[in-house]
């Protein structure tokens, strides 16, 4: 009787150590992904082509962003994925409509090289926070098979609700070791003097490596974020 | 007004548009007749609201009696149309809204809407109004901003520009150090300050900007 205790004792004293040894090496792990977040990447040369992800939101969101886009060098960003929330039917349409014309204007290049997906939203507008727990993680869930297929190697966004499970997911990425991503967030325009809350979250835990802003009080509020003017 | 031969009379249309957003309060307001009296009294012939997800619905008027002409509808795919043939157009403080009218020079009045909960909508319709670029009101007090309002007082809105941004996001890959990176977008943002927030300084807050400009200038 004593033996088995003892011995099962023993089995359970082993998987608690291991559990800590677990939990440790993730621990220190997220400490050197903070650590090495906002901190350029050392590479010897500059890349060639970076897969690229693009977050749309909704409305003057998508404005922005396009507006971005269309002074971004496409020939270093590619190939672009455009997520779009699945309740918001315009910004994927304005971004295919891009493409397109980005498409047209080079001859003798295979087609659109872009893919095009729709997210579940974390929350919408005026939804109660108590239902929005669920969709969060119903979200979460999709983003991270949409994620899983596209590693991306950055990502784009400025939308507060349809990029935040992205850029978690693209954080926890880099914890894990599957693929290490830049984050770049631009705050909307419409934010003058504070930030939003998918902003404020990922400026504060640091997942995003450059946090930009629009307006200049933002800069003097949150240091570590770069006042670009505005883009509209 | 003037008639021209062909019968087109000179229309000076009002566009009120609310986005994708219910905003009753606004509707009410502008389809009251105060409201309607002061737009007529500052030469305007015709109404027309873009009333979104609203519930409340106008009063439909031809004005063939010399009252203001006023006709709404809920959705269009795109606004812009309804824009450019517009002498003034009233908002509600969407972002999108704005600066879509305010790319096309068409002078503007923001409402900010009262019931929004978290209303962040409206530092931006302020910000905008105190470099004169917009008139912003809230329902209450639209009537008092039409009636003093001087269109010829605001001033144009120049178009921003996302290349700094680009820039700094491409110049992330080729920079090595973290010590440069930090050096040129300080740079860039002093630079910014300099280029679109300094005309400001004699005009706004001086201790805000001040306190604003030090640390990011350089000399």
């Amino acid at each position: 009787m004593e033996k088995n205790s003892s011995r099962s004792f023993s089995n359970f004293s082993l998987g608690i150590t291991c559990l800590i040894a677990f939990i440790t090496i993730i621990l220190v792990r997220v400490v050197y992904v903070i650590y090495r977040t906002g901190k350029p990447l050392n590479r010897r040369s500059p890349p060639q082509a970076l897969a690229t992800l693009i977050v749309l939101g909704s409305g003057g969101h998508t404005a922005e962003m396009i507006n971005l886009l269309l002074v971004l060098q496409k020939d270093r960003f590619t190939p672009r994925f455009y997520i779009a929330a699945a309740t918001d039917n315009m910004s994927l349409q304005k971004a295919r409509v891009l493409e397109t014309s980005w498409a047209d204007s080079q001859s003798g290049v295979k087609g659109i090289s872009a893919g095009f997906m729709q997210i579940y939203r974390s929350r919408e507008v005026g939804q109660s926070y108590v239902t929005s727990v669920w969709t969060t993680l119903v979200a979460t869930v999709h983003a991270l098979w949409l994620m899983i297929k596209i590693r991306p190697q950055v990502v784009l966004c400025n939308d507060p609700g349809t990029c935040f499970p992205l850029c978690v997911i693209a954080f926890i990425f880099k914890v894990v070791g599957i693929r290490w991503s830049s984050i770049f967030y631009v705050e909307s325009i419409a934010r003058v003097k504070r930030l939003s809350l998918s902003g404020l979250l990922l400026y504060k835990l640091q997942i995003a490596d450059q946090f930009f802003v629009q307006w200049p009080q933002l800069q003097r509020k949150y240091p570590r974020a770069h006042y670009v003017g505005c883009l509209m | 007004m003037g008639e021209s031969k062909d019968g087109v009379k000179g229309k000076r249309v009002v566009f009120v548009t609310v986005g994708t957003t219910c905003f009753d309060a606004l509707v009410k307001v502008v389809d009251s007749q105060e409201v309607k009296d002061e737009l007529l009294r500052r030469g305007y012939t015709n109404l027309l609201i873009q009333m979104g997800r609203g519930s409340y619905l106008p009063t439909k008027s031809s004005g063939d009696d010399g009252s203001l002409a006023v006709d709404y509808f809920t959705f269009s795919s795109s606004i812009a149309d309804h824009l450019r043939s517009a002498s003034l157009v009233i908002s509600h403080a969407g972002s999108g809204s704005i600066f879509e009218t305010l790319q096309l020079g068409k002078p503007l009045i923001v409402v900010v809407n009262e019931d929004l909960m978290d209303n962040h909508q409206s530092e931006l319709a302020e910000k905008l109004a105190e470099r004169r670029h917009l008139y912003c009101a809230r329902p209450p007090t639209l009537c008092q901003t039409i009636a003093s309002m001087d269109l010829k007082s605001l001033v144009p809105y120049s178009p921003g520009d996302a290349t700094p941004v680009a820039k700094l996001i491409n110049r992330w890959f080729s920079i090595h150090h973290f010590s440069d990176w930090h050096a040129i977008a300080t740079a860039k943002s002093a630079q910014l300050v300099r280029k679109y927030d300094q005309p400001f300084i004699l005009s706004g807050d001086n201790k805000e900007w001040k306190s604003l400009l030090r640390p990011l200038m350089i000399d």
